[in-house]
């Protein structure tokens, strides 16, 4: 289904290859979880990271690793020398030669989908600039998916809805589900009309709202984003704005009993410390799926024709 | 030539005819036509048109407008018609038509776009809507949708 090709953005997964990739991703969570595997043994993943996002470089190093295959790095030095010498177009090329796959994360929004254009093998977008980041989608689906399900989720998106292309991605994503939105954010960083009109023209239930207590009950999934402190031109009404939109276990008192929490990570404080011992603090699991689905993927892409199921 | 065209008839070049009344600076910025030219260029704006309501008409003399030169001017003269003149006469006569892509002609307006770099690629817009007009970038996705003229390349 992946074989040979780039994934730049989520808008090119239908609900049945989502659905496949979730799958693969369950058989694979043994293997994430220490089980050895020579599914990818001899393959080679180079990891292109034009700014640094250590976290979603270690799950893919992990991933590739746990499947028996090995990595090639950019260091941090050589990336940020590059970037101001060498064009994109010529590093892939050159890089495409070494390895069977290419992860990229760059700054700059439309990367990926240029170094799918001159890459010989295919790319893997990790992220680029407030781009698209379909890993990050992918692996918050198989989350509510394992803790709770993805049919016709209730779901409220909390913080930053404006810049945040993820949270779109996964709204984007969860209608195709007949998922109910509820967005809640700061007046300054409601999700843009356009989007929201996407949404509802596919039959989802989109509701607005400023503040938490107004959607209390009937919630099933929480997923928190951080809200930027340069969003704000005053920081008093920065630190009032992000001091009534964090989370703490006062405010989840009055949720309901199944209800999860997710964030991307890495949060600063919109989620106190004291939530993490809840059992609503999904997390870090939210991390760790991460490798299976990006195991998944490349698994997906790379391995060869007849290779062995496990 | 027709009289409501309210210009001399020219002898060989090209008469754009149909332009949104207003829009002619515009379509002779695009045919890279300054104020310094040499060419002969006449220029006539806002007169009556039954189909726009006002409109512009551009006459360039010795000079036959290319299809890339054409697909420019759909970009914010979409419903602007070209005469090929030879000897007085007109010779060809056709519509501008965008494509589904047009490529190198409009930039990005997003500035963290990785279009608007030193990168070896040309900028590609895919024409989502042609009138009016409603661009969208193939790298960034960002749409375009106003102002078209001030993104000509
Ligand atoms: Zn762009």
């Amino acid at each position: 289904m992946f074989k040979k090709r780039h994934l730049l953005s989520m808008r090119e997964f239908s609900r049945e290859e989502m659905d496949s990739v979730l799958e693969t991703a369950a058989s694979l969570e043994p293997f994430a979880r220490g089980k050895r595997s020579d599914m990818l043994s001899g393959k080679i993943l180079a990891l292109l990271f034009f700014e640094p996002s250590t976290r979603t470089r270690m799950s893919f190093e992990t991933a590739m690793k746990r499947l028996g295959g090995s990595t090639i790095n950019l260091g941090s030095a050589e990336a940020s020398s590059i970037a101001k010498g060498e064009s994109l177009a010529d590093t892939v090329r050159v890089v495409g030669g070494y390895a069977d796959a290419i992860v990229i994360r760059h700054p700059k929004e439309g990367s990926a989908r240029l170094a799918a254009e001159f890459s010989p093998v295919p790319v893997l977008n990790a992220g680029d600039g407030a781009g698209h980041h379909p890993t990050q989608t992918l692996l918050d689906l198989y989350t509510i998916k394992k803790e709770r399900h993805l049919e016709g989720i209730s779901i409220a998106l909390v913080g930053d809805l404006k810049y945040g292309r993820t949270v779109h991605s996964l709204a984007y994503a969860l209608s195709l589900y007949g998922a109910e939105i509820t967005l809640i954010s700061p007046p300054t960083l409601r999700m843009p009309d356009q989007i929201k009109s996407d949404l509802s023209s596919r039959g989802t239930i989109v509701r607005e709202a400023s503040d938490l207590g107004e959607v209390m009950g009937s919630i099933d999934v929480l997923y928190v984003t951080r809200i930027q402190k340069e969003r704000f031109p005053d920081p008093v009404e920065y630190n009032k704005v992000a001091k009534s939109y964090r989370i703490t276990p006062e405010s989840l008192q009055q949720m309901n009993q199944g209800l999860i929490v997710m964030h991307p990570l890495p949060r600063v404080d919109e989620i106190s410390p004291e939530v993490d011992m809840t059992s609503h603090a999904v997390y870090f699991k939210q991390s760790f799926y991460g490798v299976p689905v990006r195991m998944a993927l490349l698994k997906m892409m790379l391995e060869d024709e007849g290779g062995q199921e496990q | 030539m027709e009289r409501e065209l309210k210009v001399k008839p020219i002898r060989n070049g090209t008469v754009i005819d149909h332009i949104a009344g207003g829009q002619a600076l515009n379509v002779l910025k695009i045919l890279g036509i300054s104020g310094t030219t040499d060419a002969s260029v006449s220029v006539v704006m806002n007169v009556p048109s039954k189909r726009l309501g006002k409109k512009d008409i551009v006459k360039v003399e010795e000079r036959e407008l290319g299809e890339d030169e054409v697909n420019k001017i759909a970009l914010i003269a979409p419903s602007a018609t070209i005469n090929i003149v030879r000897e007085y006469a007109v010779v060809e006569k056709f519509e501008v038509d965008l494509p589904c892509e047009i490529m190198g002609v409009v930039r990005c307006q997003n500035p963290s776009c990785i279009s608007n770099t030193q990168e070896p690629i040309k900028s590609r817009m895919l024409v989502k809507r042609k009138n009016p007009v409603l661009l969208r970038c193939v790298y960034c996705e960002q749409p375009l949708t106003e102002r078209i003229a001030d993104y000509l390349i």
